[in-house]
C-alpha cells in the first residue's frame, strides 16, 4: 500500500490526522432447506412460527441434530476463502437471556472454530487491491425475531428465524475507510452468492455485518472499539462507519474517551446510538454443548468438496483478463454473481468476449440503472443479448443499428434476429447501393468534397451524411472506403 | 476463591433469580461452604489430561437437509402463558 | 414361581406368562394397581395418575392378547418419573416452574414402552429436576419410602431423585418404573427401598423428550422388583434415536437371556477407594458377604483401584450444576410454564419467574452452576471438574483390564429420616458417593438388594460395568440376587382402604 494511498483514507479532525480501523463480523445465513438443529423450514416471510418445531422453542427434553448440508457449505465458504479448514471443531453453548432466544443459549462455536484463518481480495474503484485477513468461520444458531411496534407495552416474538444456521465470519481489523468496508462486504457477498452458501440476499436479512470500529492517531496502537451491531447494507455499513468515525474522533478530541460498547444504527438520521439491552457486562459462560459431540471429519472428503468448487470471483476475473477485457471491466462483470452469470450466458449464447463486454457497459448497464433494475430483473435474455452482439461481430447490423435493436428488444421484446428481418434493420454491404447513396451525398455537397480533399479528417461529416441517408443500414466501413476512393484520400489508419 | 455478597448479587443477576437480602446471606454461606468442599479438586495434578469431551465413543452424526418439522404454531401456544395471533408475548423490549 | 393370588405382588416376568396363560386380564392387572395406588396417597409417589389411560390401554392390551399379537411387555402397568414428558398428560419434572405444562410429544422411552404394550399408571414424584438425593426438593411435597425401621413410626426418605418410582415399586403399585440417573438417582433410591434400579451405559437409552438435568450425566433406566425385571424392560426402552446425537447406534442385545449364564470365571473388582469412612461397618460386613456370594458360584474376585475416586462428588457437583444453569434457562416464562403475575418489565419478569418457580435447591445448583462457568472461573472450576472426570473415567479403563465388572455398596447408609439432612447440602450429596463415578464415566451400574440393616432397613449392593456391557452387569445383579434371596417386605401402613 503506498504512502499516499495510506494518507487519503486518513480523517481529518481539528487537531490533526486519524486512521479509522475497521473490522467486520459478517452473519451470512447458509442457504439450506431446514434449519442447523432441527427440521423446521428456513423461508422468508412465513406466517409467524409456524416453521418452528418443539427443538426451535426450546421444549423440555429437546436435543439438536446436526444439519449435515450445512457443515458442507461451512467447509466449502471455508474453501473460497482459501482458508484452514478444522478437521475437529466443537459447538459450545453461548449463555445469555433474551426473549427471542428460546433455550437460554446459543449453539455456537467458540474456541474450536470449523474454518480457521483465510484471506481476501478486494480490489477497489482506484485500481487499489487490499488483503482482508478472515480470522475465522463458524456456524451458529440465529435468534428469533422481536417485534416490539405492534403493541405500546408488549413485544410480539416470532421463533420462525430461531435455530436457522448463521455462519460467522470475522475478519481481521484491516480495513481503513468505510469504503473498503463496503467494498470487502460486497466481495464477501460475491464470494458467498457464487458459491451458492448464502444467497446474499440483505433485504430479507440473509446477510448482516457487526462492524467493529476505532480511531487512532497513524501509528498509533489500536484505539477502543464500538461494534455496531446488525447493519444491513453495503450503503449503511458505510454510513454507519462514516457517522461512527466522526463522532469517536469528536468525543476524543473534545477530552473524551471511547467506551467500548454496543451500538445500533439507526437508517432514518444516519446515527449510532447505544444499545440498551446490551448495557449489561457480557458473561455468556461458554461451555461445549453436552448435547452435541465434537464435529469430526476427514481431510478426503474436505478435498472433495474442493474438487468440486466452482470457479470463484478472482478466479473469473483472472480468465476473463485472460480473454481480452481490461482489469477493469473484468472486476466490474464479477463483482455481482448476476452480472457474471448474464456475460457468460451471453458468450455461450455466441457473443465475442470483449463486444459482449462492451455491450453490456456501454448499453445495457445504463438502461438498468436508469430503470432502477438489477440485470436480472431487465427485459433482454442473456440469449438476446447474445444475438445481439453476434450481429454486430458479423456485420449484420451495424453498432448504430445495435443500439436501435436494443432499444426495440427492450421495450418490445421479441426475438433480435426475427426484429432485424421484420424491420429492415439489416446492415447495408451491398456496395452498389453505398455507392449510390455516396455519390447522392457528394453531388449535393460539391463544397464539402473540396474541404474534404484538404482536411481529410473532415471525411467523417460524409460518413455520418451517408449514414443518416440509408437509415443507419450502411456498413460504415464500406461507406468510409468507397468515399476515401472516390475522393482520392489515403487509406484509413 | 471466597464469594462475597456482591459476587452472590451478580451471580443472580446472569442467572435470573431474583433474590431478597435474606436469601443473599443464605446462599453466600452456601456458596462458600460448597466451594471449600469442591476446593479439594485443586490438589490434583491435571498437568496433561484433556477435558472430557464426550462421554460416548461415537462421531456426530448428521442429518440430510430435509424439512421435517414445524407448521404447528397453534400447538407450541398451547401452554405459552400470554399469546396474540400465534405469537408469543413479553413484556415490551427496550434496545 | 406359583403365583401370588395378588396380582401386584407379580414381577413383570410373572404377569407376562399370567398374562399369556389367560389366568388375569390386562384389565384385572392395571385395576389391581389402580386399587393399590389409589390406598397410598400417603406415600405421595404420584404426582399425577392416570387410571382411565391405564384402563382404556388395558382393554387394547386384552384385545391384541385375545388376538395372538401381544407386545413384549403387553399389559404391563408401570409408573413414569414425571421427567419424561408424555403427550397429553401433564408432566412437571416437579417443579412449580412446569406446575401446569402439557407436553405436545412424547418421550423415546415412553414411547418405546407403549409400542411394546406397556401401559401407565401415572407419573411419578422425584425431587425436582431430578436434583437431590431425598426426594424432599419436590413442589408436590416429599414421597415417603414405604418401609419403616423396625419398631418405629419415622417417616424416611425413599431415596432420589426417583424416589417416587421406587416407592411405587416397594409398595407394590407397579410392576416396573423409569428412572433417570445423574449421580445415583436410579440406583440410590433402589436400594434404600429394596428394589433393583439399572442406570445403563451413556447413551443406551434416549435422552429426547426426557426434561434435562445434566446432559453429559442423565441415563434413563428400569427401576424393578427383580433383575429379571429390569433385563426385559430394559430391552425395550434402549436403543439409538436419531433424534438423540449422544445416543448409541449399537444392537441392544436380549439382556434377559444374558441373564442364564452364571459368573463363572467372571472376574469381580474390588475397588479399595469404596471403602470409605464413616460409612456403617454394617455396609462393609454386606459388601464381604457380596464378596462372598459371587465367590461361591465361581467368580474370581480381584483387588482393583480407582484413585480418583474421592475427586469424583467434588467434580460432579461442578459439572452438574454447571450444565443445569444453562439447561434451565429455558424456564423463562416466555413460551411456557410458570409466569409470575404483574410483572411489567423482562428482566423483572425473568428473575421473579424463577424465584417463584424454582425451589430452593434448584436455585443452589443454578447460582453454582452460574457461577463456576463464569468469566474468570471456567479455568478453576468447570475446566478441572472435566479434565478429572478424564482421569476417573481413565481408573475405570485400567480396572477393567483386571476384571469384568466391579462389585461395590449402593449407598454409604440406609434411609434416612426426612428432614434429617436437609440443613447441610453436602452431608446430602456425600448419599451419591458410590455412584456418582459411573455417571462421569458413563458407564453401566445396577443397584440390587441385598440385606437388611440392624434397624430393618433395605440395603443394596452395585456392580459397575464395561461401557454397553449391560448383560454382564445383569448377570452379576442375578447371581447376587439369587444368593441374597432378598424377599422382605414394607408392612404396608400407608394403606388407607
Amino acid at each position: 500500500m503506498s504512502e499516499a494511498g495510506n494518507n487519503a483514507k486518513l480523517l481529518n479532525g481539528a487537531t490533526g490526522k486519524w486512521e479509522v480501523v475497521i473490522g467486520l463480523e459478517v452473519h451470512a445465513q447458509v442457504a439450506s432447506k431446514a434449519k442447523l438443529f432441527s427440521g423446521a423450514a428456513t423461508a422468508f416471510g412465513a406466517a409467524p412460527n409456524s416453521q418452528v418445531s418443539l427443538i426451535d422453542a426450546a421444549l423440555p427434553g429437546m436435543l439438536p441434530v446436526i444439519n449435515r448440508f450445512c457443515v458442507e457449505q461451512a467447509v466449502r465458504t471455508g474453501l473460497g476463502l482459501k482458508a484452514k479448514i478444522n478437521l475437529h471443531s466443537v459447538f459450545d453453548r453461548k449463555n445469555y437471556f433474551y426473549p427471542d432466544l428460546p433455550a437460554g443459549y446459543q449453539i455456537s462455536q467458540y474456541k474450536q472454530p470449523v474454518v480457521g484463518e483465510g484471506e481476501i481480495f478486494v480490489d477497489m474503484p482506484g485500481g487499489e487491491t487490499i488483503t482482508v485477513g478472515i480470522e475465522r468461520l463458524h456456524l451458529e444458531q440465529d435468534a428469533g425475531k422481536s417485534i416490539h411496534d405492534q403493541h405500546p407495552d408488549y413485544t410480539y416474538l416470532d421463533l420462525n428465524r430461531a435455530g436457522v444456521a448463521l455462519m460467522e465470519i470475522v475478519s481481521r481489523p484491516d480495513l481503513r475507510s468505510s469504503e473498503e468496508a463496503a467494498a470487502y462486504l460486497r466481495k464477501l457477498r460475491a464470494i458467498l452468492r457464487y458459491l451458492g452458501t448464502c444467497d446474499g440476499n440483505m433485504d430479507e436479512g440473509s446477510m448482516r455485518a457487526d462492524v467493529n470500529v476505532s480511531v487512532r492517531r497513524p501509528g498509533d496502537p489500536l484505539g477502543t472499539r464500538c461494534e455496531i451491531k446488525n447493519v444491513n447494507s453495503m450503503r449503511f455499513v458505510q454510513q454507519s462507519v462514516d457517522y461512527e468515525a466522526r463522532r469517536q474522533i469528536d468525543l476524543i478530541e473534545a477530552g473524551g474517551t471511547i467506551k467500548q460498547e454496543t451500538r445500533l444504527f439507526d437508517s432514518r438520521t444516519g446515527e449510532t446510538r447505544p444499545m440498551r439491552s446490551k448495557e449489561e457486562a457480557h458473561d455468556y459462560r461458554y461451555f461445549p454443548d453436552p448435547d452435541l459431540l465434537p464435529l469430526t471429519f476427514e481431510q478426503a472428503w474436505v478435498d472433495e468438496l474442493a474438487r468440486s468448487l466452482p470457479e470463484l470471483p478472482d478466479e473469473k476475473k483472472a480468465r476473463f483478463i485472460q480473454a481480452g477485457l481490461s482489469p477493469y471491466d473484468a472486476s466490474v462483470l464479477v463483482a455481482e454473481k448476476e452480472a457474471t452469470d448474464y456475460f457468460e450466458a451471453m458468450v455461450a449464447a455466441g457473443a465475442e468476449t470483449k463486444a459482449a463486454a462492451n455491450w453490456l457497459s456501454n448499453e445495457y448497464f445504463g438502461r438498468l440503472n436508469k430503470a432502477g433494475m438489477g440485470i436480472g430483473e431487465g427485459p433482454i435474455s442473456p440469449q438476446a443479448a447474445g444475438a445481439i452482439v453476434r450481429m454486430v461481430i458479423d456485420k449484420t447490423i451495424s453498432s448504430r443499428g445495435a443500439k436501435d435493436l436494443t432499444d426495440i428488444v427492450w421495450h418490445e421484446g421479441g426475438d433480435p434476429r426475427a426484429i432485424v428481418e421484420s424491420r429492415g434493420l439489416k446492415q447495408v454491404s451491398d456496395e452498389s447501393a453505398i455507392e449510390a447513396a455516396v455519390a447522392a451525398v457528394m453531388s449535393a455537397n460539391p463544397d464539402k468534397c473540396e474541404e474534404v480533399k484538404a482536411k481529410p479528417k473532415a471525411a467523417a461529416w460524409f460518413v455520418g451524411q451517408v449514414m443518416k441517408s440509408t437509415g443507419g443500414k450502411a456498413n460504415p466501413q464500406t461507406v468510409n472506403a468507397i468515399l476515401r476512393r472516390r475522393l482520392g484520400l489515403p487509406e484509413d489508419g | 476463591m471466597a464469594v462475597d455478597r456482591d459476587t452472590v448479587r451478580r451471580i443472580a443477576r446472569l442467572a435470573r433469580l431474583a433474590v431478597d437480602e435474606d436469601q443473599v446471606v443464605a446462599m453466600e454461606g452456601e456458596l462458600n461452604a460448597l466451594l471449600t468442599w469442591v476446593e479439594q479438586l485443586q490438589e490434583v495434578n491435571v498437568e496433561g489430561v484433556p477435558p472430557m469431551a464426550s462421554v460416548v465413543e461415537q462421531r456426530l452424526k448428521l442429518r440430510e437437509d430435509v424439512v421435517t418439522d414445524g407448521g404447528y404454531a397453534q400447538d407450541l401456544m398451547l401452554n405459552a402463558p400470554q399469546t396474540e395471533d400465534n405469537f408469543f408475548v413479553v413484556p415490551k423490549v427496550v434496545e | 414361581m406359583a403365583l401370588s393370588s395378588d396380582p401386584t405382588r407379580f414381577t413383570i416376568a410373572d404377569a407376562r406368562d399370567a398374562l399369556a396363560g389367560k389366568q388375569i386380564s390386562a384389565t384385572e392387572l392395571a385395576q389391581a394397581h389402580i386399587t393399590a395406588l389409589t390406598a397410598a396417597t400417603a406415600l405421595n409417589a404420584f404426582i399425577t395418575e392416570t387410571p382411565d389411560r391405564a384402563l382404556s390401554a388395558a382393554e387394547t392390551s386384552d384385545a391384541r392378547i385375545a388376538a395372538g399379537e401381544a407386545r413384549p411387555l403387553e399389559g404391563i402397568p408401570l409408573a413414569i418419573k414425571d421427567l419424561f414428558c408424555t403427550k397429553g398428560v401433564r408432566t412437571t419434572a416437579a417443579s412449580r416452574i412446569l406446575d401446569n405444562f402439557f407436553p405436545t410429544y412424547e418421550s423415546t422411552v415412553t414411547q418405546n414402552l407403549w409400542d411394546a404394550g406397556a401401559l401407565m399408571l401415572g407419573k411419578t414424584n422425584l425431587d425436582e429436576f431430578a436434583m437431590g438425593s431425598s426426594n424432599e426438593t419436590s413442589y408436590f411435597g416429599p414421597v415417603i419410602n414405604p418401609w419403616r425401621a423396625r419398631g418405629r413410626n419415622e417417616d424416611l426418605v425413599p431415596g432420589g431423585s426417583s424416589g417416587g418410582s421406587a416407592t411405587a415399586l416397594a409398595a407394590h403399585l407397579a410392576l416396573g418404573a423409569t428412572g433417570t440417573d445423574t449421580g445415583g438417582s436410579i440406583r440410590q433410591p433402589a436400594a434404600v427401598t429394596g428394589i433393583v434400579g439399572l442406570k445403563p451405559t451413556y447413551g443406551r437409552c434416549s435422552r429426547w423428550g426426557t426434561v434435562a438435568f445434566a446432559s453429559s450425566l442423565d441415563q434413563a433406566g428400569p427401576m424393578t422388583r427383580t433383575v429379571r425385571d429390569a433385563a426385559i424392560m430394559l430391552k425395550v426402552m434402549a436403543g439409538h434415536d436419531p433424534k438423540d446425537s449422544t445416543s448409541v447406534d449399537t444392537p441392544v442385545p436380549d439382556y434377559e437371556a444374558a441373564l442364564n449364564t452364571g459368573v463363572k470365571g467372571l472376574r469381580v473388582g474390588i475397588p479399595k477407594e469404596y471403602r470409605i469412612d464413616g460409612v456403617p461397618e454394617e455396609m462393609d460386613a454386606l459388601w464381604q458377604r457380596g464378596v462372598g456370594w459371587l465367590k461361591a458360584q465361581g467368580a474370581e474376585i480381584v483387588d482393583v483401584s480407582l484413585p480418583h475416586t474421592k475427586y469424583a462428588l467434588p467434580a460432579y457437583y461442578i459439572v452438574a450444576p454447571a450444565e443445569a444453569s444453562s439447561n434451565l434457562a429455558r424456564y423463562d416464562g416466555v413460551r411456557y410454564g410458570h409466569r409470575a403475575p404483574g410483572v411489567s418489565d423482562l428482566i423483572g419478569l425473568y428473575e421473579r419467574t424463577r424465584a417463584e418457580g424454582f425451589g430452593r435447591e434448584v436455585r443452589r445448583r443454578i447460582m453454582i452452576g452460574t457461577y463456576v462457568l463464569s468469566a474468570g472461573y471456567y479455568d478453576a472450576y468447570y475446566l478441572r471438574a472435566q479434565k478429572i472426570r478424564t482421569l476417573i473415567a481413565r481408573d475405570f479403563t485400567q480396572a477393567f483390564q483386571q476384571c469384568d465388572v466391579l462389585l461395590t455398596p449402593a449407598t454409604p447408609s440406609a434411609a434416612f429420616g426426612i428432614g434429617s439432612k436437609t440443613s447441610d447440602p453436602v452431608s446430602m450429596y456425600l448419599n451419591d458417593v458410590f455412584t456418582v463415578t459411573v455417571n462421569l464415566a458413563g458407564l453401566p451400574g445396577m443397584s440390587v438388594p441385598a440385606g437388611l440393616s440392624q434397624d430393618g432397613l433395605p440395603l443394596g449392593l452395585q456392580i459397575i460395568g464395561k461401557a454397553f456391557d449391560e448383560e454382564t452387569v445383569l448377570r452379576a445383579g442375578r447371581a447376587i440376587e439369587t444368593a441374597a434371596g432378598f424377599n422382605a417386605q414394607p408392612q404396608s401402613w400407608w394403606r388407607t382402604a
